[in-house]
């Protein structure tokens, strides 16, 4: 017995603890100072880097505190979540208490809490209490949610109210946060943050993780067809004119089989089985020397690898005059680029032809007897395209979140609980009437809502 | 006429409205007042009508784009969003002496724009803001902090009125009491925590939509976080501790800071918000 009493006593303790309004405040404000040292101090660099900047003993101490990836470190992490128990534990404990008091079975009002509020709005008429009352009525019932009349000693007290539910919007904040961190945390277990660079032409089938730089297979493969870099200055010579635009048509290749061609570029990414994949970065890299090989037959036209254009083999000569000289066993082809006019270029056979005047292929042609086989060979330098590729399963939650914390600060901030109260009293042949309103948040804004009404009323006879 | 040219007239109309709204506070006056919301009417008109014909600019130039993207545009509009939000308090709070220390702002920065050091050249947008996010990104994020520079000015005024100003006949007399101040600072802190609030969440949608995180920890991201933090515990302290007055006129005053520091002072941090 004892033992459970302790355990009870401790729970209430905890409880307590968690219940505190101070708590909140200072893990807020620790939020808040702690945030600071992550932008002073750059997040996720090079440790070299660090240990050159602040030297060995910062470096050290840092490190410790795990200043260098602060926004996971424990500590952090262990503050949002104490931020979390505190939210649930008040919004609980408060809804609890509170929710009979907002929502209560019959409206119940206090006379004397009316009568002393400083808002109050009085006047005399010199209709009786009863026209009054029915006159009053028809305008409050119109206004308000609830509406209440009771004699008095001589007259009546109306009573309306409206906006009971808006005291919840405190809670739809709460939740909201608790969305947020909650979504957060699903992100970073379910989802993954990763990059990769294709080489124009080259597909992949595994990206780099940001924070561990571990491989991770995708389950398909991303090609890379084309990438294309476009400036808003068309001047060459100009080193500092300005990317208008990153461009890269990518396919995604499940055994095999294209499924989605698409061409993204910065902020319209490729989404493909919950992974998406943004455009990041490019560069430029030497040809990796990949081979294609293709075939086909005199007369035909084939497409060259990357999509860059078509060549026909048309003839094959073994005396072939060419600009004075006499040319042995040549392939005459025509060469289409993707734009551009189409152009007759030859081939020595078993030899290689640099078919592109930038380099970007060396083609040779073999005969095989019933067919020909031609070879590309990538050459020179090419670009990549950097992608993003990001798995975050949290997103739909965290968005539900979001929506949540601008409808609740909506709600809290500018939507109050309005309570109003006529008390209509007759004295000597004419009637004192007296308006006055409470709200338990907003006051001044109660009293803008008593004179309005109160306005109103006088003009009704 | 070309934006610029109204701009440089706008500067002249917010500087004159300051200038009226302290001589209708020091004399006692109210016909210098009305000028002082005339003429921040006026530039309010004007700057609006800039920041459009500066937009049009950019198409024809070919490179059509809302003007919300470096710092010279951001200190046009964020005169502008003061200007609105001071005539909003002007007309819906009837507190025009409020104008004292709310129409410096739009001037000062009408006047730093103006600085040669601030680029005011129209430039094209870089891959990573041609989004129609940067809009609703850039609006919610400074009306936001409009509502927090005034909530500023407004303490600033509660933390030199003396206590016992109340019985003062002079010139801090006529500044208003200390529940209205109290109760404005609050007002603003609200609307400026919700346009805040929808300025980070468009911005993290948006970033979710380039970069595939909604959250990246970069230093304006956080430092908007900061400040979201310091006017979530002000607001908590007031609603849940009953904070009132000058403590409330002091957080009110670090919250600024912080957004002064999410809006500048981040440029001397590397990552993704610095402007060039």
């Amino acid at each position: 017995m004892t033992k459970l009493s302790n355990s009870d006593g401790f729970t209430n303790t905890l409880w307590k603890f968690f219940t505190s309004v101070k708590l909140s405040v200072f893990i807020l404000l620790s939020l808040a100072m702690t945030s600071i040292i992550g932008t002073l101090i750059p997040q996720n660099e090079n440790p070299m880097l660090y240990l050159k900047k602040y030297g060995e003993f910062r470096f050290s101490l840092f490190k410790s505190l795990d200043l260098f990836d602060m926004y996971h470190s424990w500590w952090f992490r262990f503050l949002l979540c104490m931020l979390t128990v505190n939210i649930i534990v008040c919004s609980i404990n408060r809804l609890t208490a509170t929710w009979k008091i907002i929502f209560p079975k019959t409206p119940k009002f206090n006379i004397n809490r009316f009568r002393k509020m400083k808002n109050r709005q009085e006047w005399t008429s010199t209709s009786t209490p009863e026209t009054l009352k029915t006159a009053y009525e028809t305008y409050l019932k119109k206004r308000f949610k609830t509406f209440l009349v009771e004699p008095a000693e001589n007259g009546y007290r109306l009573f309306a109210e409206k906006g009971r539910w808006t005291r919840l919007g405190v809670y739809v904040v709460h939740l909201s946060i608790i969305f947020l961190v909650i979504g957060g945390l699903v992100g970073s277990i379910f989802g993954f943050d990763g990059y990769v660079n294709i080489p124009e032409h080259e597909s992949i089938s595994s990206i780099f993780l940001q924070n561990s730089k571990l491989k991770k297979e995708l389950g398909f493969e991303i090609r890379c067809n084309d990438f294309n870099i476009s400036f808003y200055d068309s001047d060459m010579r100009n080193r500092n004119r300005m990317p208008k635009e990153y461009r890269s048509d990518l396919s995604i290749i499940k055994n095999n089989k294209e499924v989605i061609k698409k061409e993204i570029i910065v902020n319209d990414p490729l989404r493909y089985a919950g992974i998406n994949i943004f455009q990041s970065s490019y560069g430029q890299t030497k040809a990796s020397g990949l081979k294609y090989e293709k075939q086909a037959k005199m007369g035909q036209s084939i497409d060259m690898p990357g999509n860059t254009g078509t060549l026909k083999i048309e003839d094959f000569k073994s005396h072939f005059p060419y600009r004075g000289i006499t040319l042995d066993n040549v392939y005459i082809c025509v060469f289409t680029p993707k734009e551009g006019e189409p152009e007759h270029i030859l081939i020595p056979e078993n030899s290689r032809f640099d078919a592109m005047r930038n380099g970007d292929f060396i083609i040779s042609i073999e005969n095989l007897g019933n067919h020909l086989k031609i070879t590309f060979t990538e050459t020179g330098l090419k670009y990549y395209t950097g992608l993003q590729v990001t798995k975050d399963p949290g997103v739909p939650i965290v968005y539900t979140g979001f929506i949540f914390l601008i409808i609740g600060c909506y709600i809290t901030f500018f939507m109050f609980h309005k309570k109003i109260c006529v008390e209509l009293t007759t004295a000597g042949g004419k009637t004192n009437v007296m308006v006055s309103g409470i709200s338990e948040k907003n006051r001044p804004g109660m009293l803008s809502v008593t004179r309005r009404v109160a306005n109103q009323l006088k003009h009704l006879k | 006429m070309t934006s610029s040219k109204i701009f440089s007239i706008i500067t002249f109309l917010y500087g004159l409205a300051l200038v009226l709204y302290i001589i209708s506070w020091v004399f006692k006056k109210s016909f210098p007042g009305k000028l002082a919301v005339a003429a921040t009417i006026a530039g309010a008109t004007g700057n609006l009508a800039g920041v459009i014909l500066r937009w049009i600019e950019s198409y024809q130039m070919g490179i059509g784009h809302a003007p919300l993207s470096n710092l010279y545009e951001s200190l046009i509009f964020f005169a502008m969003t003061i200007a609105i939000v001071h005539l909003f308090i002007a007309f819906k709070y009837k507190q025009r002496i409020i104008g004292v220390v709310s129409s410096p702002i739009p001037f000062l920065a009408m006047a730093y724009a103006s600085l040669p050091k601030v680029n005011d050249s129209i430039q094209p947008l870089i891959p990573a803001l041609q989004s129609n996010w940067l809009i609703a990104h850039v609006m919610a994020c400074f009306i936001g902090y409009s509502a927090f520079a005034i909530a500023f000015g407004i303490s600033i005024i509660f933390l030199l009125k003396s206590p016992d100003a109340e019985q003062q006949t002079g010139i801090m007399a006529r500044i208003p009491d200390f529940d209205t101040l109290d109760d404005l600072t609050h007002q603003m802190v609200m609307f400026g925590f919700l346009f805040l609030s929808i300025g980070i969440i468009t911005g993290a949608v948006w970033a979710n939509q380039a970069w595939g995180r909604y959250w990246g920890w970069d230093p304006k991201e956080t430092w908007s976080l900061i400040t979201w933090l310091i006017y979530a515990t002000m607001l908590h302290a007031r609603l849940m501790r009953g904070w009132q007055g000058k403590r409330i006129a002091v957080l009110s005053c670090i919250g600024f800071f912080a957004v002064i520091f999410t809006y500048f002072g981040v440029n001397l941090l590397p990552g993704l918000h610095s402007y060039q």
